[in-house]
């Protein structure tokens, strides 16, 4: 029989439960195979039961905001990616848009189409990640190596604009680097092609089955008016029947153009968190073939605003004009004048809305920049979606709220 | 006699192994017959054992985790090379990959996950983060997991692709077949651990 | 740039006199004392009308002393009503030697991590919060590090060359 232990030295008191049983604790991390990321739960377990958890966040602190502030603003892309690093073009694209809210600097509808898709490619990507793996912790292996395949498409088509895969730095202030080549369209084409078939037999092999249903159905709720008050949002926020979607609230970059569902869960468990996820994946896929035949209309030779101050011009004209290399001076030096102004930015990332608040004194760098980012603000909630269940839900329910360390702790 | 098989498969006559004879396709010159011999040093039989089934221990920090799981996945195999079996446990693993930044919050943790491997072992630092605190040079972020524990191989990059994690296995796998069998006790490497403070 | 005047009227009808300033740059935002937090944020939240009921975000900076004016430390409070899509920002400051504000905990249970968070990084104190410590650096840290005196690269390397770090 295990010693009863109600408290840890250091671990604050867990709940004790009105019959003094002989709980045990049992540490959950910081780096477990389970855990996609690297945080702690130190669970208080009656048996298989969970009775309650406390957690241990910070274990890749690596003071993003602190860096913000010795960063210029178009080097603070660098650090974007690395916040939801499963999906970096769209918190690339969020910072740009923040930086262009800042300057106020219209952007050319075709760049922003050409964004539309990336950041739906990317939250694909995110979403394939956190499906498949909700599937492999309760066993399924095969669906993420299935999809695994699905990423490097995606990955191809980032390496055609951008030159990386994974931690993109993708875009500029005003648009994107390059103009989208034919081998990207002909990748993006054999994308939408292959890609649907093969995500409804992944789909097939999770959605409906016994197995599955039976693991995640009911399993880690959280009701809607609790969600709110955790400040939860995304795909968690809409698996507990809420249906906010920035893109939908507070369009941006043409959003408000595009014909798409926001899907929506009943009971807030982990089986309609992997629902909504799934459904936006094939929402994503509708938005990429609207923006597709929207761009028909447009310039194909328009990739970027012309923001000569805040993006470097190409070295053949900074060596041959005057003009570009005053700008290449001012951009490298720091003379570019940046409005003094305080804004805020948010954009739907891969899980939920991720914000950015900028505070710019008119100095190269920012006088304060915060990241609102959601699996910080979600996570809080764990605890409270654990409580009664067993340890594999508690599990479970960790993957399927997608928590990524590097949006956790940033 | 012998072993009768429950299924039988028409047009295939299930062979009796008990009964058979050395299955060798090539016949022997008259005066060579036998099940032959072979001579090589223990150093490079252990070697090549150990390089060919080497257990990773995953230590996914952050995005250099994520190609990581891209190279483990069918895209870039890492099943043959004998490393698809990812053991949890510290206990019985053989190669600590570290990818990612290790913050000095996690320092002690990655150094009591070292201590808990059992010999042999190797250390693979993936990415610039582990390997020397990448783009992060801030009071939060260990700069460089060889402060804590001694790196064998260290793969740059931010992240590194898939390829080139490759070729840092492949350099461990390098370097685990040419070790020596007394390495493991040999001064230099107790004195190495020991200017880490590890006995 | 000014507030629009429907907000702002409903604003005076709910807090009166307690809103120090305002201006809407790109958030609406209103300046309050640092002690009236807790029953400001509460009256807004029961508002039927105003009903900002969700809380985006609430992080913590640091002004340093300059100009004559003392150092301080302020917090901003991003509040938002999902029904009907308007936006708040609260913003206060108050001096570095007394950091002690009530925590909106109660009102918001999202507030918990946001709190520590900014206990870690300035080291504002929030009476009545269930579980003040530090939540992303190291728990034995004496030192506030988002404050704009901390330093922030890693002190122990002795690899870097200044000349060619550009210092």
């Amino acid at each position: 029989m295990a010693t009863p232990t109600t408290s840890l030295p250091g671990v604050t008191q867990l709940a004790s439960g009105p019959d003094e049983k002989g709980y045990f604790t049992l540490n959950l991390g910081p780096t477990h195979p389970a855990t996609h990321g690297i945080f702690q739960n130190i669970l208080k377990m009656d048996g298989e039961i969970v009775v309650d958890a406390e957690q241990t966040v910070g274990y890749i602190h690596r003071a993003f905001e602190k860096i913000a502030e010795r960063r210029p603003l178009y080097q603070i892309t660098t650090l974007t990616d690395r916040l939801n690093y499963c999906s970096s073009p769209l918190n690339n694209m969020g910072w740009h848009m923040t930086v262009e809210k800042l300057i106020d600097l219209e952007v050319p509808r075709r760049a922003k189409l050409l964004r539309v898709i990336i950041m739906e490619l990317s939250r694909i990507a995110d979403h394939l990640i956190c499906d498949s793996i909700i599937g492999a912790d309760t066993g399924a292996l095969t669906g993420f190596m299935y999809v695994m395949e699905w990423r490097e498409y995606i990955y191809e088509i980032f390496e055609s604009v951008c030159g990386a895969r994974l931690t993109t730095n993708i875009g500029r202030v005003g648009g994107l680097e390059r103009n989208f080549t034919p081998d990207t369209w002909a990748k993006l084409d054999r994308f939408l092609k292959d890609f649907p078939k093969a995500f409804e037999e992944f789909d097939g092999l999770l959605a409906r089955n016994r197995i599955f249903m039976d693991r995640t159905m009911g399993v880690g709720p959280i009701s809607g008016e609790r969600a709110l008050a955790y400040g939860f949002t995304g795909p968690n926020l809409r698996a507990a029947g809420v249906d906010y979607d920035v893109r939908v609230a507070h369009p941006y970059s043409l959003y408000e153009e595009f014909d798409f569902i926001v899907p929506v869960g009943t009971a807030g468990a982990t089986y309609d968190r992997f629902m909504v996820r799934q459904e936006e994946i094939r929402q994503s896929v509708s938005i990429i073939r609207q923006a597709l035949v929207k761009l028909k209309d447009e310039d194909p030779s328009v990739y970027r605003a012309e923001a000569p101050e805040w993006v470097l011009p190409p070295k053949e004209a900074v060596y041959s004009a005057m003009e570009p290399l005053i700008h290449h001076f001012k951009i490298v030096m720091g003379e570019t004048e940046v409005p003094v102004r305080q804004i805020y930015h948010s954009i739907e990332a891969g899980n939920g809305e991720l914000g950015f608040y900028l505070f710019s004194d008119g100095g190269r760098t920012p006088a304060r920049l915060h990241f609102r980012r959601p699996c910080f603000i979600y996570y809080q909630a764990y605890p409270e979606m654990i409580r009664g269940a067993l340890l594999s839900d508690a599990i479970v329910t960790m993957s399927s709220l997608n928590i990524i360390a590097g949006e956790l702790d940033a | 006699m012998g072993i009768k098989s429950p299924i039988e498969i028409p047009g295939q006559p299930f062979q009796q192994l008990s009964e058979a004879k050395t299955l060798s396709p090539v016949e022997p010159p008259p005066g060579y017959g036998g099940e032959g011999w072979f001579a090589t040093t223990l150093d490079a039989a252990v070697g090549l054992a150990r390089k060919g089934s080497m257990w990773p221990l995953l230590y996914a920090t952050s995005c250099c985790g994520i190609e990581f799981m891209a190279t483990a996945a069918a895209h870039y195999d890492l099943g043959r090379f004998g490393m698809e079996r990812f053991s949890n446990s510290p206990r019985q693993a053989d190669l600590l990959m570290v990818m990612g930044t290790i913050s000095k919050k996690l320092g002690p943790v990655l150094k009591q996950v070292y201590e808990q491997i059992a010999e042999p072992r190797w250390v693979l630092s993936v990415g610039a983060c582990a390997s020397s605190g990448g783009i992060f040079d801030t009071y939060s972020v260990l700069q460089g997991i060889d402060r804590v524990i001694p790196v064998d191989v260290y793969v740059p990059g931010c992240p590194p692709r898939p390829e080139q994690i490759l070729d840092g296995i492949l350099r461990v796998h390098y370097i685990a077949k040419h070790e020596s069998l007394r390495h493991r006790d040999s001064k230099e490497y107790t004195s190495r651990l020991g200017h880490y403070g590890i006995e | 740039m000014m507030m629009e005047e429907t907000l702002l009227t409903e604003l005076r009808r709910v807090l009166g006199d307690r809103i120090l300033s305002h201006e809407a740059d790109d958030v609406p935002t209103i300046g309050i004392k640092a002690d009236d937090l807790y029953e400001i944020v509460d009256a807004l939240y029961k508002d039927e009308k105003l009903a900002f009921r969700f809380l985006t975000t609430l992080f913590g900076m640091h002004y340093p002393a300059e100009k004559g004016e003392s150092e301080r430390l302020g917090l901003q409070v991003l509040l938002y009503n999902m029904w009907t899509g308007q936006r708040l920002r609260l913003t206060l400051s108050f001096p570095i030697e007394s950091p002690e504000l009530r925590s909106i905990t109660p009102i918001f249970p999202t507030a918990n991590w946001m709190e520590r968070e900014a206990y870690d990084f300035y080291g504002i104190r929030f009476a009545g919060h269930p579980n003040l410590k530090r939540i992303l650096n190291i728990e034995t840290m004496t030192a506030f590090p988002m404050r704009k005196d901390f330093p922030l690269e890693d002190l122990s390397r002795d690899d870097k060359d200044d000349r060619m770090f550009g210092r």
